[in-house]
């Protein structure tokens, strides 16, 4: 049981070894918050600092909780009406906030790869909450929990994720995490919705979506993101909801057995229809959000034992 | 004044295609004659003692003539001056620097240019030869003073990367400088599909999340001016043509006889999109770097001829322009003073032979501006440079003589050092 990194930035450097040990420690911290009592110290005498410059209501409440759970102490800052609008840059503000020596920085932001620069800049470790279409890689761990435990296993499943991949950072971290583990993954969805140089990935791809859904065994819908379109990437919601919202009929295509996910939050009637995410025979997506607080502790807490196992270092 | 002789040197010259071992004398600021070694010895005699320059088996080349190099005088001096761009270019063997307009403000009327003018020949050591705006403020809106400018030294008119998306201000302005015989240098790229783009659309940009333009608005640009280039017969040049998808649309361009050329830049030729790697910011530079394949395609047409000039597009960034999120940053790179060692990769790997080098570098840029500079010849002026292609170095960009140290190559393991660099037989460089 291993688990090497000093960050977690995204799926990508992870080993699929790594993965297994994160998943098993977030399994045990399921159980716990599943009792009464779900206080445990590992984080005790640490100092978490939530970093966000985008809008998020659940990720960071996920975080928050998930901190506190651990006995941390933890600070959320809202990065929209700070600094940041004074002109700051973000690499100042890294190095300001470095200097009050916190040990965990959850961090998400709009540009891709904002969240690595800031890295670079810090001594403490620096969690990924997402950073523009880049990755998520705590939402696909969560993913991957939740999977392994209604399906018994995370490899050799058919899993298809749908809808807008092209601006999702949780379908690149998914595509990663689920590729390492050795699935089989569909992409279903408009063909302007799909990143270039996508069928590298590994991944088919599919613009039927009764096709694309045939025997699968999972199948994840993506949040249309409304806020990131920039310009007619489809013709109108109610012909996306016709062509590629999920209803039962095109569920009917999948697997008898298949569930449904969802990273929320969700615009019912035009990804997903409201009878099916409330099915609780096939829709995990109220686990999806349980499993977010526990794959969020086992991260902090692995990376918390590597940075008490590393000797302090100077100040940059 | 007395001759300078330099002997025992490697010759490289572009226009005869050979290299040869000899030396050249020179008087009055220009090359009085090409030298075999035995003739080169027997000069000796006429030239005082202080004035023989021995090579020691050096190359010796025409000076470089970039095209597009970014002084940042007017408007963001602490990023470059002509003090400090003169001293880069001097270091790095260019011995002509083709100066943008794309500064703040444009260099669009005949003043500006005169400004330009007179601060360059206060400071730097090289050649410096303005090009001005094609339209007002690089607006794209209204023509400037291209007869005024052009009377007033400009060599050619460009908006830089503003591309002018208005067809008539296009064709009109390019209408105009046709009349007068001006080379209008145009940025080929699709705004609508470039818009916003940070990268090079495909696998890579799709892992790294960033937004990408399709290789394929360059061709779309090219096409576009070319099409333009047909309707008014005006002379254009390319500034960077960086994809095998453009290649086809120039070659029958050229074919075509349209007076066409194109450049290309030394971070296109010796880089593709991998090397951004972690977002690293120094290597974002416009248009974003390019597949591998897009690399091979734009060394072979510099190879074949299809590609006439090579340029650094020295464009310096402070460390704030940089050090931010990668679709944040500032483009463009550094690159007077590595483009000789790092273009010498190619030749390093059997890519490139020295004489094509320096045609795409100096005979060519020389040429298609009407200079009588670029080549090793009798008459020519004496802008040399001796260099050893094979000497070591590891570059650290805070050795760097630009003020801003923006290059991609920190800590690059090169191959070939500038020993001495002359402008009109004058050393303005020496290692």
């Amino acid at each position: 049981m291993r688990f090497d990194q000093r960050h977690l930035l995204g799926i990508e450097p992870l080993r699929p070894d790594e993965i297994t040990t994160l998943l098993d420690l977030a399994d045990k911290y399921v159980t716990l918050n599943r009792q009464r009592e779900k206080r445990s110290g590992v984080l005790s005498g640490l100092t978490q600092i939530n970093m966000f410059f985008e809008n998020s209501t659940r990720t960071q409440a996920s975080f928050e909780l998930a901190g506190k759970r651990l006995g941390a102490d933890v600070m959320n800052m809202a990065m929209q009406a700070s600094s940041i609008k004074k002109g700051e840059t973000l690499v100042d503000t890294a190095l300001s906030l470095n200097a009050m020596h916190p040990d965990l920085l959850v961090v998400r932001h709009p540009h891709s790869g904002a969240v690595d620069l800031l890295a670079q800049k810090v001594n403490c470790a620096v969690l990924n909450a997402g950073d523009g279409k880049h990755e998520h890689p705590t939402q696909a761990l969560l993913d991957a929990l939740t999977i392994r435990r209604a399906k018994g296993r995370l490899h050799r499943l058919n899993i298809a994720i749908c809808g807008d991949i092209s601006h999702s950072r949780v379908a690149r971290s998914n595509i990663l995490l689920l590729h390492k583990m050795e699935n089989r993954v569909r992409l279903v969805g408009p063909p302007t919705l799909m990143p270039s140089g996508i069928e590298h990935f590994g991944v088919e791809v599919y613009d039927d979506m009764r096709e694309g859904l045939k025997d699968v065994d999972v199948v994840m819908m993506l949040r249309l993101q409304k806020e990131r379109m920039d310009g007619g990437f489809i013709p109108s919601e109610r012909e996306y909801y016709h062509r590629y919202g999920l209803d039962a009929e095109k569920l009917s295509y999948a697997a008898d057995d298949a569930i449904v996910m969802h990273p929320g939050p969700m615009n019912r009637g035009v990804e997903i229809d409201g009878t099916i995410a409330d099915d609780i025979n096939r829709s995990v997506i109220q686990e999806q959000v349980e499993m977010g607080v526990a794959v969020r502790m086992a991260a902090m807490d692995l990376l918390a034992r590597n940075l008490r196992a590393r000797p302090k270092e100077v100040m940059a | 004044m007395t001759a300078t002789l330099i002997k025992n040197a490697r010759l490289i010259d572009p226009s005869a295609d050979t290299v040869t071992e000899g030396g050249v004398l020179i008087g009055d600021g220009r090359i009085t004659a090409v030298l075999s070694l035995s003739e080169a010895e027997d000069a000796i005699s006429r030239v005082p003692q202080e004035n023989v320059i021995d090579a020691g088996g050096a190359c010796l080349a025409p000076g470089i003539v970039d095209l597009g190099v970014k002084v940042c005088e007017p408007g963001e001096r602490h990023k470059e001056s002509f003090k400090t761009a003169g001293q880069a270019a001097a270091a790095g063997g260019v011995t002509t620097m083709v100066t943008r307009p794309d500064t703040d403000p444009a260099i669009d009327n005949p003043e500006v240019l005169e400004f330009i003018r007179r601060r360059a020949n206060e400071v730097t050591p090289v050649n410096v030869r303005p090009m001005a705006a094609l339209t007002k403020g690089r607006q794209g809106r209204e023509m400037s003073e291209i007869g005024f400018l052009l009377d007033a030294g400009a060599v050619a008119f460009t908006d830089g990367d503003n591309v002018v998306t208005d067809t008539k201000v296009l064709s009109r302005a390019m209408t105009y400088a046709r009349s007068l015989g001006a080379l209008v240098i145009g940025h080929p790229q699709d705004p609508g599909l470039s818009k916003g783009a940070a990268a090079t659309s495909g696998k890579f940009a799709s892992l790294r999340g960033l937004p990408g333009v399709s290789p394929m608005a360059e061709r779309m640009g090219l096409d576009r001016d070319i099409a333009i280039v047909e309707m008014t017969g005006a002379k254009y040049h390319a500034d960077q043509i960086t994809t095998a998808r453009a290649l086809p649309a120039l070659e029958r361009a050229k074919a075509n006889g349209f007076d066409v050329t194109a450049g290309t830049s030394m971070h296109h030729m010796t880089l593709n999109e991998l090397d951004v790697s972690d977002y690293r910011t120094f290597f974002k530079v416009k248009p974003p770097l390019r597949a591998e394949e897009d690399r091979q395609a734009v060394i072979d047409a510099i190879r074949s001829g299809l590609i006439d000039t090579i340029s650094s597009m020295h464009t310096p960034q402070d460390e704030e322009s940089k050090r931010l999120p990668f679709e944040e940053a500032a483009s463009g790179a550094v690159g007077l003073e590595t483009m000789l060692p790092v273009l010498l990769r190619l030749y390093h790997s059997g890519d490139l032979e020295l004489p094509t080098l320096f045609r795409a570098l100096s005979l060519n840029p020389a040429k298609r501006l009407g200079l009588d500079c670029g080549r090793l010849e009798k008459n020519a002026p004496a802008d040399l440079i001796l260099f050893d292609p094979d000497k070591p170095l590891i570059l650290d960009r805070f050795k760097l003589k630009s003020k801003s140290k923006n290059t991609p190559f920190d800590g690059a393991r090169l191959q070939g050092r500038i020993l001495r660099t002359l402008v009109s037989g004058e050393t303005v460089y020496k290692l």
